[in-house]
């Protein structure tokens, strides 16, 4: 659930804005439409501050209130800035039998945040998801859209996954 | 004409193993030696056996290459392409025989299996809808269209005994019957399709997308002709790229066939479907829940009756099944009624997929008839526990469901057999426990995930899940005591009878579970304090072996807390006061002379 602050001021410029907007009429005349201009916003701006829904409310004519509460009752939504490479650890049944929760311990020592947060330079953010479907590669983590499978519980393989996105 | 056909897995599992790249290299080997004319690259969906992958199956010989490696590429193109010689030791081991090479429908992962909902995974290319009606496809709903009424087509679905495969398990001609015949003069009906999988562990769905995704199409406008609908949503997980863009291409490819739109086939019959992606919130797997969802609201559930049979999506007769469900409805209109019901067991008919996971050889997608035995799929299909670890359970339904222990493994598995021994068919994940596991630890997995997903309209789920989180938590740290069984028992029994929705009647059911078959386990975590697998962290505590201590000291090194005396050459000793168990020395030691206990 996404209900962290943000501490980072709100950047988002004029072309975003613009952008959504766009969006937002392409979707007119379809029902139930907001879900999927939510999901649209999340991509141009990463994630969905107040000042994201506030456009929408005022451009789809729907209280802020109805939108804030679709935002928050969805994990995908994010109300906080995304790192640029967002570390998933899978933690359905299977990948949770087989150590990923080592796994996830592992990570939030080697990069000292926790789950929901961003490294100090913005590289790296780190939550744990429900089932990716790769139940056959278990344990297994995801990095943007990378996916790492068949991982030791010790976390071996952990440093040189890490080392391909700082270098 | 091509003289030989190479498939390449492209489902999600063999995706994560780096199939792309083996793809890739694989057509430009080809073309480098000039087969590309010859040789024909097929990207098909799941083949099932997602822990050998990347998979590659080369045809007309049938050789079964496991784990192939981009590097390994050019000497399958150069031996077997090139000259006929297979390359026997990239070969799924299974099928390597003294007598030369056996057939994959030989070995253990598929002897027993029988594939109808997944008949075409592996198969066909999925993003070419050619390929799906050169294997019949849209064969069935020709004939629904042409020669067959509304009526006939639910009494073949209803004969056939088909039940939903998302988890109740509700008959789905009755389903459909309802849709068609509560409220005689509707303007609009819906037909919904449930691929918002989200039990942890389960991925059939998902399968059937990515291997099979007109399947799907065809199926829904089946049900929607049945039903007198016009229009379907499925409502799928924003989780499953690869599934929502082959469904996206297949729905592009009906509309440009005429399969889907106005009068296909010639008839009166027009349909249409949209996608509805979801956005992570397990309770939209509840029918009432997902149609919430779909009208663009947060996805609570709403108490029934009405039943969406009868007020369903933006308050019209709807339809919901789930993917699996759908994938039966083709092959039972073209076999009919009677073959399908010549499968499975007395109250449940055909097959069912099942996503095995967890601690077993070949995990993977299976599909068997209804009544297989749990023994048949863990030791047969699945290549039994690896390591040579002991079987201590095999938990089936997901949040949902329970664990099965080693005394009810020969169960035939059906709808029935398992609610009676307290678990449920749920969408089909099997996840396989061994010794290691702590099944108060399981308990306590699961209600954190329900926790977590209530949506919290109604107080028994939200409030209730809460507290039997604590109690376990309670006794997982060692603080239980026994009358914190009894609540667990007690409080359980009444979310489940009060809750609104489904999830929360279900919810308590791991709990239920594993005090039913396991309660040695919490007794030993509540007298004793141990945890007798080792995983609960506040109840074990490292020790040292003497006998296979070094006294090389690398643990005293690496312990963050100076927790563990001696020297080189003295013996090593970890002081408990002082240790906060992180396991780092266990790690780190060679000898394996730091063990739990």
């Amino acid at each position: 659930m996404a209900t962290k602050k943000s501490a980072a001021p709100f950047a988002g410029t004029t072309a975003q804005e613009e952008q959504l907007v766009r969006i937002i009429h392409e979707s007119k005349g379809n029902r139930g439409a907001l879900m999927s201009v939510l999901q649209k916003a999340q991509d141009v701006y990463g994630y969905l501050p107040i000042e994201v829904q506030s456009i929408i409310a005022r451009e789809m004519k729907v209280p802020l209130e109805k939108i804030y509460g679709v935002v928050t009752f969805y994990s995908q939504f994010s109300l906080t800035p995304k790192g640029k490479y967002t570390i998933a650890v899978c933690m359905g049944t299977a990948c949770y039998v087989k150590g990923a929760g080592d796994i996830l311990k592992k990570l939030y020592d080697k990069l000292k945040i926790s789950g929901g947060e961003v490294t100090p330079d913005g590289l790296f953010s780190i939550n744990d998801c429900r089932c990716i479907g790769a139940c056959g590669l278990a344990p297994v983590i995801t990095v943007n859209e990378d996916v790492y499978g068949r991982l030791s519980p010790s976390g071996e393989e952990l440093d040189g996954i890490l080392a391909k996105y700082t270098s | 004409m091509f003289r030989s056909h190479v498939l390449i897995c492209a489902g999600t599992g063999c995706t994560s193993s780096g199939c792309v790249a083996v793809t890739k290299a694989l057509n430009a080997e080809l073309l480098k030696v000039g087969l590309d004319k010859e040789v024909k690259v097929v990207e098909t969906g799941c083949f099932g056996l997602c822990a050998l992958g990347p998979i590659m199956i080369v045809y007309p010989e049938g050789s079964f290459y496991s784990m192939v490696q981009p590097s390994d590429v050019a000497e399958i193109v150069n031996e077997h392409l090139l000259k006929g010689r297979v390359v026997e030791r990239l070969l799924y081991q299974e099928t390597v025989t003294n007598d030369g090479v056996k057939s994959l429908n030989d070995t253990g992962f598929y002897r027993k299996q029988l594939r109808v909902a997944l008949r075409n995974c592996g198969v066909i290319n999925p993003e070419e809808i050619d390929e799906y009606i050169g294997a019949d496809g849209y064969e069935a709903l020709g004939k629904v269209l042409t020669e067959m009424s509304p009526e006939d087509v639910i009494k073949v679905v209803l004969d056939s005994g088909l039940r939903g495969r998302g988890g109740g398990g509700f008959p789905t001609g009755r389903k459909w019957d309802l849709a068609r015949r509560l409220v005689p003069n509707a303007d609009q009906k819906y037909v919904c399709c449930n691929a918002d999988e989200g039990d942890p562990g389960a991925f059939m769905d998902r399968s059937v997308l990515e291997g099979d995704p007109h399947v799907l199409i065809e199926a829904m406008a089946i049900a929607g002709y049945a039903i007198g609908a016009n229009e379907g949503y499925v409502y799928i997980r924003a989780e499953y790229p690869i599934a929502v863009n082959r469904l996206e291409i297949a729905i592009e490819q009906a509309r440009n066939y005429g399969l889907l739109g106005n009068n296909i086939f010639g008839t009166d019959f027009c349909f249409d479907m949209h996608i509805r992606l979801g956005a992570g919130a397990f309770v939209c797997g509840e029918e009432t829940a997902l149609m919430t969802s779909i009208e663009g609201s947060r996805g609570e559930p709403n108490p029934r009756p009405p039943f969406p049979a009868e007020k369903g999506l933006w308050g019209k007769p709807t339809v919901l099944n789930n993917v699996e469900t759908y994938a039966n409805i083709p092959r039972i209109i073209l076999k009919g009624a009677e073959w399908f019901a010549s499968m499975g067991t007395e109250k449940s008919k055909g097959t069912k997929v099942f996503a095995l996971g967890g601690k077993i050889n070949n995990t993977g997608l299976v599909e068997i008839p209804m009544g297989t035995t749990l023994r048949d799929i863990i030791y047969e299909i699945g290549g039994g526990i690896p390591n040579g670890k002991k079987f201590k359970a095999a938990q089936t339904g997901g949040p949902s469901g329970g664990c099965i222990p080693m005394e009810h493994i020969d169960i035939p598995i059906d709808y029935d057999n398992l609610i009676a021994i307290g678990s449920m068919m749920g969408s089909g994940g099997l996840i396989v426990m061994d010794e290691d596991n702590c099944m108060v630890d399981i308990a306590k997995f699961f209600l954190e995930f329900t926790v977590d997903e209530s949506c919290g309209k109604c107080t028994p789920c939200r409030v209730g899940t809460k507290r039997l989180y604590e109690i376990l938590e309670r006794i997982t740290s060692g603080k239980g005591e026994m009358a914190d069984l009894d609540r667990l028992e007690e409080l359980s029994n009444y979310i489940c009878n009060n809750s609104l929705c489904g999830l929360g009647q279900t919810a308590p059911n791991p709990v239920k579970s594993t005090l039913r078959f396991f309660k040695d386990e919490y007794i030993s975590h509540v007298i004793n304090k141990k945890c007798p697998a080792g995983v609960c962290e506040d109840l074990v505590s490292y020790v040292i072996v003497d006998e296979k201590c070094k006294r090389c000291t690398a643990c005293i090194r690496v312990c963050p807390v100076d927790a563990i005396t001696g020297a080189v050459k003295q013996p090593h000793s970890i002081d408990r006061a002082k240790c906060i168990k992180c396991g780092v020395c266990a790690e780190k030691c060679k000898f394996n002379a730091i063990v739990k206990e």
